[in-house]
């Protein structure tokens, strides 16, 4: 058995799943501390479908706590910025582009430091350790508790930070290292913003991870707990500890990857209708397909794997108006005061849904006198709206298959026009925490190959066993490993074919006996 | 607009991708660093191409390599200010203007960053009145101005001066010494006087870049069609509306050739588009019918936000709406075609005119 939870802004939700078959589900509100929320939800499961926590074989998470914390400037470390780079790079110097409101609650500092390499390996210049020494005497000295380093063309060659790492480690023992050969891709201020956001969310990390794994334990549960990620693979705790920055974009992922497997089309469009907003994604071979631009985070231009999502401002607490327009604004959280069927004031598409039959929530005689075609214009304008999305985010002629999942997707029509039938499986509304209970373990390569004439099969083939590793290192059961994404790109103006490429490999998780 | 300050470097940045034609590179970084040479060092005068005198000394500046080197190497305003140093130091002139030497995201802002850094004007007009691959390329080339002397710096404070036959040569060196400079290099070239920059450069690049800019900002903020706006103003015509559904690369002769294959939507369904493409994009074919090529210009924009799309950054799965532009009317003498018509870059094609 393995338990999902999915730990939302607003709703943690949880199952309990034999193999792919959902035993048990519950929802449960988020509360502030996380951890007496996922108490509350796996007593829940409990209640539902008694089991025996030994029997239980792996806990997989997905949470929103570390996004928020950025978002909302809460709990960030004091953080330094080291660059190797110079003498390249002094211009444009660490979070040149940022909010100053975020510069500022990381205490962000930074350092320039010889060092680098070229885009076919040869140093830019010698590592300066004795500049390293200074500035982590000066780190000490103004409080630094979290270090992000990051070296031009590191994803090529990543010898200076790990270098770099060593000796501000030496200096500054207790100072959490993030590097950024490990995080970002090639793109160095997008690769280095990424880097210095995990570097400033350690210390929350470690302190959510150990809640965490305190609540699991504490059900009594023994197994290994894991997070997912933004592309809808796994991380153990003590990678999560490392680099909270994967977990950004899981919320999205797990409600797409739930709905290939409750659907059973791993190829298709995926809407999650929330609360607030429906976040549309494609599936393509069971993953989400991922953002090819680089993504904004709460003002930062980064470059780490985020799937690529489209949203509209229609959910279940969406205001209705007049006509007729549903959202963007929403009662949010206040649906249960607000919304007619609950004796509130507030038009919602909750209201609309109950008035339309589609749904049985609080007193739908409150919604009975409701004039019948401003609740056809509404749904109308719904079905249209995320009709419009959709057609948005597919990329061929090719029919799409449409998965509705979210608590709010009784709002969709059965069909959608262009895009044909929506397929709503069972267990929709908990789509999130199966997408986390059934996620995989990836590894992935990102490099610059110089490929000399008549070696390309070879080379592509060797960037492909790399990523196969790596996912096998990570914990995938070596027989199910599989290359699901691969991206070839020729740089230009070099000689000699020098060509960035990019590969994916998943495989399941190799759980314990 | 007779300076340049930070405001409207967004718009410059826009409307330069758009006239870069696919290539030229993401201007992220060069408004960056425009952005901090403009803050450093106060707004950049722009002189119309007019009112340049007849014994200014213009230099142009660019940028030579790989966009993907620089978004990880970044430049440095040094560096870009040693390039024109350099060259000025070689020909014992002082300078007086900093010119572009082709429209795109990274090279119409690099002058910028050096006249900001140089504390001098910048003109208002391009070697091109868009971008091309090879140095040799740019309409002073047409006038007999020579490429050479030229300068090349890059940020490690190496700097070399090239003297060549002719301005092919100046490409094939040049091209040689940046990438053993680490293919992010400033190059500084085509030095001339104001009466050749008058009669060689495109007159009002800068501008017309933040034009196109401004336009598709106000037509996006008033939920009008971005790319109508864009088309209208470069007396272009749209080409198709598709999505992207097949991107083909490789590396021939240290440049990135390829093809991109959409697929037609609304007007266009039930057709096929294919762009060629060398950096910049060369020709577009609709269901095997060739319907636009260089010299004019070819440019991709999103389809929805009318941003332009490089070829670097065409991916599966985009929907654009592909424009064609006249270039330039001396791109289209003989001469013009000879240097980047569709024959040089080895179609075996008449170039196809837009406004023919």
């Amino acid at each position: 058995m393995r338990i999902g939870i999915d730990v939302g802004g607003t709703n943690t939700d949880a199952v309990l799943l034999d193999g792919r078959q959902v035993l048990a589900s519950v929802k449960t509100s988020t509360t502030a501390d996380v951890t007496s929320g996922i108490v509350a939800a796996i007593d829940g499961l409990q209640r539902q479908r008694a089991f025996d926590p030994a029997a239980v074989r792996a806990v997989m998470i997905g949470t929103t706590h570390f996004i928020n914390a950025l978002v909302e400037a809460h709990r960030l470390a004091p953080t330094a910025a080291v660059r190797l780079s110079l003498p390249a790079g002094a211009s444009l110097p660490p979070m040149v582009d940022w909010p100053q409101r975020l510069v500022d609650a990381v205490s962000g500092r930074s350092y320039l430091v010889h060092g680098g390499h070229e885009f076919d390996g040869r140093h830019i210049a010698e590592l300066d350790e004795s500049e390293l020494r200074k500035a982590a005497d000066d780190m000490g000295a103004a409080g630094v508790r979290s270090v992000a380093i990051t070296s031009v063309f590191s994803p090529v060659n990543a010898e200076f930070e790990a270098r770099a790492a060593e000796i501000i480690a030496a200096q500054l023992p207790d100072v959490a290292i993030s590097l950024s050969h490990e995080i970002g891709r090639i793109g160095l201020l997008e690769r280095e913003n990424a880097t210095v956001i995990n570097a400033a969310l350690r210390e929350l990390a470690a302190h959510i991870v150990d809640g965490l794994s305190a609540s699991v334990t504490g059900a009594g549960i023994t197994a290994p707990l894991y997070l997912s990620q933004n592309d809808g693979t796994l991380m153990d705790v003590d990678f999560a500890r490392r680099y909270p920055v994967a977990t950004f974009a899981s919320g999205p992922t797990n409600s797409m990857r739930g709905a290939a497997v409750l659907s059973g089309l791993d190829t298709c469009a995926v809407v999650d209708v929330g609360g607030t907003t429906s976040d549309v994604g494609v599936l393509r071979q069971g993953f989400p397909r991922e953002a090819t631009t680089d993504v904004s985070v709460a003002g930062i231009r980064t470059n780490f794997r985020m799937p690529d999502v489209l949203s509209i401002g229609i959910g279940g607490g969406s205001r209705v108006r007049g006509n007729v327009t549903v959202g963007p604004d929403s009662v949010g959280y206040e649906l249960t005061s607000k919304a007619l069927v609950f004796g509130g004031d507030t038009l919602t598409a909750t209201d609309i849904a109950v008035a339309a039959g589609r749904a049985e929530i609080g007193d739908p005689a409150l919604v009975a006198q409701l004039d019948r075609s401003l609740v056809r214009a509404a749904l109308d304008r719904i079905a249209a709206d995320v009709s419009d999305v959709v057609e948005r985010m597919r990329t061929s002629a090719e029919p799409l298959p449409v998965v509705a999942v979210g608590g709010g997707s009784v709002l969709l029509p059965d069909e959608l026009a262009g895009c044909g039938e929506v397929h709503r499986p069972e267990n929709y509304a908990v789509a999130n925490a199966i997408g986390a209970a059934i996620a995989q373990i990836g590894g992935e390569v990102d490099r610059v190959y110089v490929i000399e004439p008549g070696r390309r099969e070879a080379v592509v083939d060797e960037a492909k066993q790399e990523a196969v590793d790596r996912a096998v290192a990570a914990g995938a059961s070596p027989a199910s490993v599989g290359i699901v994404d691969f991206d070839e790109v020729p740089i230009p103006y070099l000689p000699g074919n020098a060509t960035r490429i990019r590969v994916k490999a998943v495989g399941d998780l190799q759980l314990g006996a | 607009m007779r300076e340049i300050t930070e405001h409207d470097l967004d718009d410059i940045a826009r409307g330069a991708a758009i006239l870069g034609t696919g290539g030229g590179g993401d201007p992220y970084i060069g408004r960056l660093l425009a952005l901090s040479a403009v803050r450093e060092h106060g707004p950049v005068p722009l002189v119309p191409l007019a009112e340049v005198g007849d014994d200014a000394v213009v230099l142009p500046v660019a940028m030579m390599g790989a966009p993907t080197v620089m978004v990880e190497k970044l430049p440095s305003a040094e560096q870009v200010g040693l390039a024109a140093r350099t060259l000025a130091g070689y020909l014992g002139k002082e300078l007086t203007h900093i010119a572009c030497a082709e429209a795109g995201g990274v090279n119409s802002l690099i002058p910028v960053v050096a006249a900001a850094q140089l504390g001098l004007p910048l003109v208002d007009a391009d070697g091109m009145g868009r971008a091309f691959p090879e140095l040799q390329m740019v309409l002073p080339t047409l006038y007999g101005i020579r490429a050479t002397p030229m300068s090349i710096a890059d940020e490690k404070g190496n700097r070399g001066v090239l003297d060549t036959v002719d301005n092919r040569w100046a490409e094939r060196l040049a091209r040689s010494a940046t990438i053993d400079m680490g293919c992010s290099a400033m190059i500084s070239n085509y030095a001339m006087s104001g009466g050749q920059a008058r009669e060689s450069l495109v007159p009002g690049t800068l501008s017309l870049c933040a034009e196109l800019g401004a336009l598709v900002r106000a037509a996006r903020a008033a939920h009008e069609d971005p790319v109508a706006r864009v088309v209208s103003r470069l007396r272009g015509r749209r080409l198709f509306s598709g999505k992207v559904v097949d991107v083909a690369r490789r590396t021939v002769t240290g440049f990135a050739r390829g093809e991109a294959k959409l697929t037609g939507m609304d007007g266009d369904s039930g057709s096929e588009l294919v762009l060629r493409f060398q950096n910049e994009h060369l020709v577009a074919e609709r269901d095997g019918v060739v319907q636009a090529s260089v010299p004019d210009l070819i440019c991709t924009l999103e389809r929805e936000s009318g941003e332009a799309v490089t070829t670097e950054g065409l991916r599966y799965g985009q929907r654009v709406t592909v424009i064609a532009a006249p270039a330039d009317p001396r791109w289209h003498t003989p001469e013009g075609i000879a240097l980047a018509g569709p024959r040089y870059f080895g179609y075996d094609i008449d170039p196809i005119g837009v406004a023919g």
